[in-house]
C-alpha cells in the first residue's frame, strides 16, 4: 500500500471507510448477541439498580450464612446486658491512642433510682474485634459442626454492636436470622404466584373466549379484596400449635393466593400480543408445532418482562408477612423473622426506652427498596432492542 | 349512559356472590363451630331449655350441609343481621356501624389527601422534567412506596412522644375525652385525624405521583400541545386545560384499585394508633375467633370497595364519553 500523507484527502476517505467498517462490526456484533448478554449490558447501565443488586447477593449471603456470619446464637440470652443500647466501634481509646483494629469497651450495667437500666462503658476494658473467632458452637447446614464465627470478640466479651432485647438477645444476630424467613417468604411467594399466574394466565390467553372472561372476571373479584383483611383473616385462623415451617408455609401460600392476579395477567397480554407477532408465524409456516412454538419462542420472548414484574412484586410479600407477624396473626416466637422482631417495638413505651428495636423495619425498608430498584433496572432492561 | 349504568350494576352481582363466598368461609375456617361454643356458654351461665338450643340450631342450620348455612347466613346479611358477636355480647350490626363510618371517613380523607398532594407534586415533576425537584419527589416517592405503613405510624408516634411530648394515639386529647361536642373538641379531632390520614395517604401518594407524571409527559409528547403553544397560548393555561385533564382520567378508573389498600392501610394504621375504627375491633375478633364479626367486617370491607368501583366507573363514563359509548356497544 503506497504510503499516505496525513491530512490528504485518501487518508481521510480511508479513515472514515475503516471506521464506517467497524461501526458494522459493532451493530453486527449487537444483532448477533444472545438477548441475556443484551439485558445484561442494558442492566449494568443502571447504576442505581447494580448497587441494590449487590446489596441483595449480601442480604442473601446472610439467608445462606446466618450462622456463621452472626456472632451469637439468636436464642441466646445474656440477662446481665438485657436492653443494653448500641456499641459504637472505636478506633481511639480514652487515652486517645489509636487502634488499627476496632474495639468496643466493656459495659457495666446501673439501676438508676427509677429501676431503669442503663449502661455505661468501662473504658479500661478494650475488646478488640477480631475474624474468625470460636464462639457458640452450631451445624452449619445442620451437617457440619463447628464453632467458627465470621467476627467476633474475646470470650465473655459484651459484642452487641446493634444492641439487644428485652431478654438480652443480641439484636445483630436476630436481625441476621430474620433474613432466613423474610427475605425468602418473598421469593418463594412470588414462585408460588408465578406459577399459579403462568398456568391461569396461560389458559385465559391461550383457550380465550369464555375461559378467558371467566378466569378475568375472578382475577377482578380477587383484586377487588382489601388485600390485609383477607391475609389477616386467614392467617389468624392457622392453629397456634403448627410447626414454624408450617406456618412459613402456609403464610407464604396465603400471600400469593391475592399475589398471582397481576402476574395472570401480564401473561395473558403477553400470550395475547405475541401470538401474532410474524415470528410466531413463521415458525407455524415452518412446521414447528404448538408446544415447541410456546417453549422455544413465545416464554423466552416475554420471559425477561415477567422476571421483572416477579421481581417488583417480592416487596409485597415481603411487607406482607412483617405487618402480619407485626399484628401477631403471622409468624410467631420462637420463629425469628423482621416481623416478629418488630412486636416487641409495638408499644410507644418501649420504642420511645429502646429506639433500636426499630432497626429490623430499616431492613425491611432497605431489602423493599433493592427489590424495587432491581425489579426497575430490570424492566427496563428486559426489552433489549428498544 | 343508562344502559352502562344497568350493565355495570349486573356485573356487580356475580363479584358481591363471590365475595359473600369467601367471607362465609373465614366464618368457617376455625375448627369447631361458633354456634357450639355459643350454646356451650349459654348452658353454663344456667339452665337453657332445649328450645332455645333448638330454636338456635335451626336458626344457624347447623344440622345442614355447608351450603345452605351459607344461604342463611347470605340472606340474613342482606336484611341487616349480620350474626352476633360472642365475645362482645351484641348484634355485630351494632359493633360495626359507627366504626366502619369512621373507618370510611378517613379512608376518603386519606385519598383526598393523596390527590390534593400528589397531583400538582405530579405535574411539576412532568413539566421540570429531570430537574432536581424531579429527582427529589422521585426519590422520595420511591421511599414513600418502601416504608409500609405501621412503620411509618410508629416512627412518627415516636418522634411525637420525643420531640412534641405528646401522644399521636386515639382520637381525642384526654380533655376532650367525655366533653360534649364543641369547636374545640372538633378541632382536637381533626389534630388527632390529621396524623392517621397522612400516613395512610403516603404509600398512595408516592404511586400517584409516578402514575401523574408518566401520563403527563405522554401527553405533552402529542402533536397538539405543540400546535396549541405555535398559535401562542400561554404555557400553563395550555398545559393545565388540556394535557392535565387528560391525565386525570386514569385516576378516577383506578380509584376501585385504590380502595382496596387505603382499607388495607386503614386497618394497621388504626391497630397501631389505636383509633376506635373498624381495623382493630377486627383483630381483636381474629384473634379470639369472634368468626361472625371478622366475617362480616371482610364482606363489608370488599362490599364498599365493590361499590366504590362502580361509582368510580359512572364517574369515568360521564367525564370519557369514549368509555361511555364502548360501555354500551
Amino acid at each position: 500500500m503506497d504510503t499516505l500523507k496525513p491530512g490528504t484527502s485518501e487518508a481521510e476517505e480511508l479513515a472514515s471507510q475503516l471506521l464506517e467498517d467497524l461501526d458494522d462490526e459493532v451493530e453486527e456484533e449487537y444483532h448477533l448477541a444472545p438477548p441475556l448478554v443484551l439485558t445484561w449490558r442494558k442492566f449494568r447501565k443502571h447504576k442505581l439498580a447494580v448497587f441494590s443488586a449487590v446489596i441483595l447477593i449480601f442480604l442473601y449471603a446472610f439467608v445462606l450464612f446466618s450462622e456463621f456470619i452472626a456472632p451469637h446464637s439468636p436464642h441466646e440470652r445474656y440477662v446481665e446486658f438485657a436492653q443494653a443500647p448500641p456499641q459504637p466501634l472505636r478506633f481511639i481509646d480514652s487515652q486517645g491512642k489509636i487502634h488499627l483494629r476496632p474495639f468496643v469497651y466493656g459495659t457495666e450495667q446501673h439501676l438508676d433510682d427509677k429501676f431503669k437500666r442503663t449502661y455505661d462503658p468501662i473504658v479500661e476494658q478494650i475488646y478488640p474485634l477480631r475474624l474468625f473467632v470460636r464462639g457458640a458452637p452450631y451445624k452449619m447446614w445442620n451437617f457440619i459442626r463447628t464453632d467458627i464465627h465470621l467476627f467476633g470478640s474475646d470470650p465473655g466479651a459484651p459484642l452487641f454492636l446493634l444492641g439487644t432485647d428485652g431478654h438480652g438477645r443480641d439484636l445483630l444476630s436476630r436481625l441476621i436470622f430474620g433474613t432466613r424467613l423474610s427475605l425468602t417468604i418473598g421469593l418463594l411467594g412470588v414462585a408460588l404466584s408465578f406459577l399459579l399466574g403462568i398456568i391461569f394466565g396461560g389458559i385465559s390467553g391461550y383457550f380465550g373466549g369464555l375461559t378467558d372472561t371467566i378466569v378475568q372476571r375472578l382475577i377482578e373479584i380477587l383484586r377487588a379484596f382489601p388485600s390485609l383483611p383477607l391475609w389477616m383473616a386467614l392467617s389468624a385462623a392457622l392453629p397456634a400449635n403448627w410447626s414454624v415451617i408450617r406456618i412459613y408455609f402456609f403464610i407464604t401460600l396465603i400471600l400469593s393466593i391475592l399475589g398471582w392476579t397481576g402476574m395472570a395477567r401480564v401473561v395473558r397480554g403477553k400470550f395475547l400480543a405475541v401470538r401474532e407477532e410474524a415470528f410466531v408465524k413463521a415458525a407455524r409456516l415452518s412446521g414447528a408445532n404448538t408446544p415447541w412454538i410456546i417453549r422455544r419462542h413465545l416464554v423466552p420472548s416475554f420471559m425477561s418482562h415477567i422476571i421483572a414484574v416477579a421481581t417488583l412484586s417480592v416487596p409485597g410479600m415481603i411487607i406482607g408477612e412483617t405487618t402480619l407477624s407485626f399484628l401477631g396473626v403471622g409468624l410467631r416466637s420462637p420463629a425469628i423473622s423482621w416481623g416478629v422482631l418488630l412486636q416487641d417495638a409495638q408499644q410507644v413505651q418501649s420504642i420511645v426506652r429502646l429506639p433500636w428495636l426499630l432497626l429490623p423495619a430499616l431492613m425491611v425498608v432497605v431489602a423493599v427498596l433493592a427489590f424495587n430498584f432491581v425489579g426497575d433496572g430490570l424492566r427496563d432492561a428486559a426489552d433489549p432492542y428498544t | 349512559m343508562l344502559l352502562f349504568v344497568v350493565k355495570r350494576l349486573l356485573l356487580m352481582f356475580p363479584t358481591l356472590a363471590v365475595i359473600s363466598v369467601i367471607s362465609y368461609i373465614i366464618i368457617e375456617l376455625p375448627p369447631g363451630d361458633y354456634v357450639s361454643t355459643y350454646i356451650i356458654q349459654l348452658t353454663e351461665t344456667g339452665d337453657v331449655p332445649d328450645h332455645v338450643i333448638e330454636n338456635l340450631r335451626q336458626q344457624y342450620g347447623l344440622n345442614q350441609p355447608w351450603y345452605v348455612r351459607y344461604w342463611k347466613w347470605m340472606t340474613r346479611f342482606v336484611t341487616g343481621d349480620m350474626g352476633y358477636s360472642l365475645a362482645w355480647h351484641q348484634p355485630v350490626r351494632d359493633l360495626i356501624g359507627a366504626r366502619l363510618l369512621l373507618s370510611m371517613m378517613i379512608s376518603l380523607m386519606s385519598l383526598m389527601f393523596t390527590w390534593v398532594v400528589a397531583f400538582p407534586i405530579g405535574i411539576y415533576s412532568a413539566v421540570r422534567q429531570y430537574s432536581i425537584g424531579d429527582y427529589f419527589f422521585t426519590f422520595t416517592g420511591f421511599l414513600g412506596l418502601a416504608v409500609p405503613n405501621f412503620l411509618l405510624a410508629l416512627i412518627l408516634m415516636y418522634l411525637a412522644h420525643k420531640y412534641l411530648d405528646t401522644g399521636i394515639g386515639g382520637l381525642f386529647s384526654k380533655e376532650y375525652q367525655g366533653a360534649p361536642w364543641s369547636f374545640g373538641k372538633v378541632v382536637d379531632l381533626l389534630e388527632h385525624l390529621a396524623i392517621p390520614i397522612i400516613i395512610i395517604g403516603t404509600a398512595g401518594t408516592a404511586g400517584t405521583i409516578r402514575v401523574m407524571r408518566a401520563n403527563l409527559l405522554d401527553e405533552l409528547q402529542k402533536p397538539y400541545v405543540m400546535t396549541a403553544r405555535a398559535k401562542g397560548l400561554q404555557y400553563w393555561r395550555l398545559v393545565l386545560r388540556y394535557p392535565v385533564r387528560l391525565a386525570l382520567n386514569p385516576f378516577i378508573s383506578t380509584v376501585g384499585w385504590v380502595l382496596p389498600s387505603l382499607i388495607a392501610g386503614e386497618t394497621i394504621v388504626s391497630v397501631v394508633l389505636s383509633l376506635p375504627t373498624a381495623g382493630p375491633l377486627f383483630l381483636q375478633a381474629l384473634l379470639e375467633e369472634d368468626m361472625y364479626l371478622a366475617g362480616s367486617f371482610v364482606m363489608l370491607a370488599a362490599s364498599l370497595t365493590v361499590v366504590g368501583t362502580l361509582l368510580s366507573d359512572i364517574l369515568l363514563a360521564i367525564i370519557d364519553p369514549r368509555i361511555r359509548y364502548e360501555g354500551a356497544a
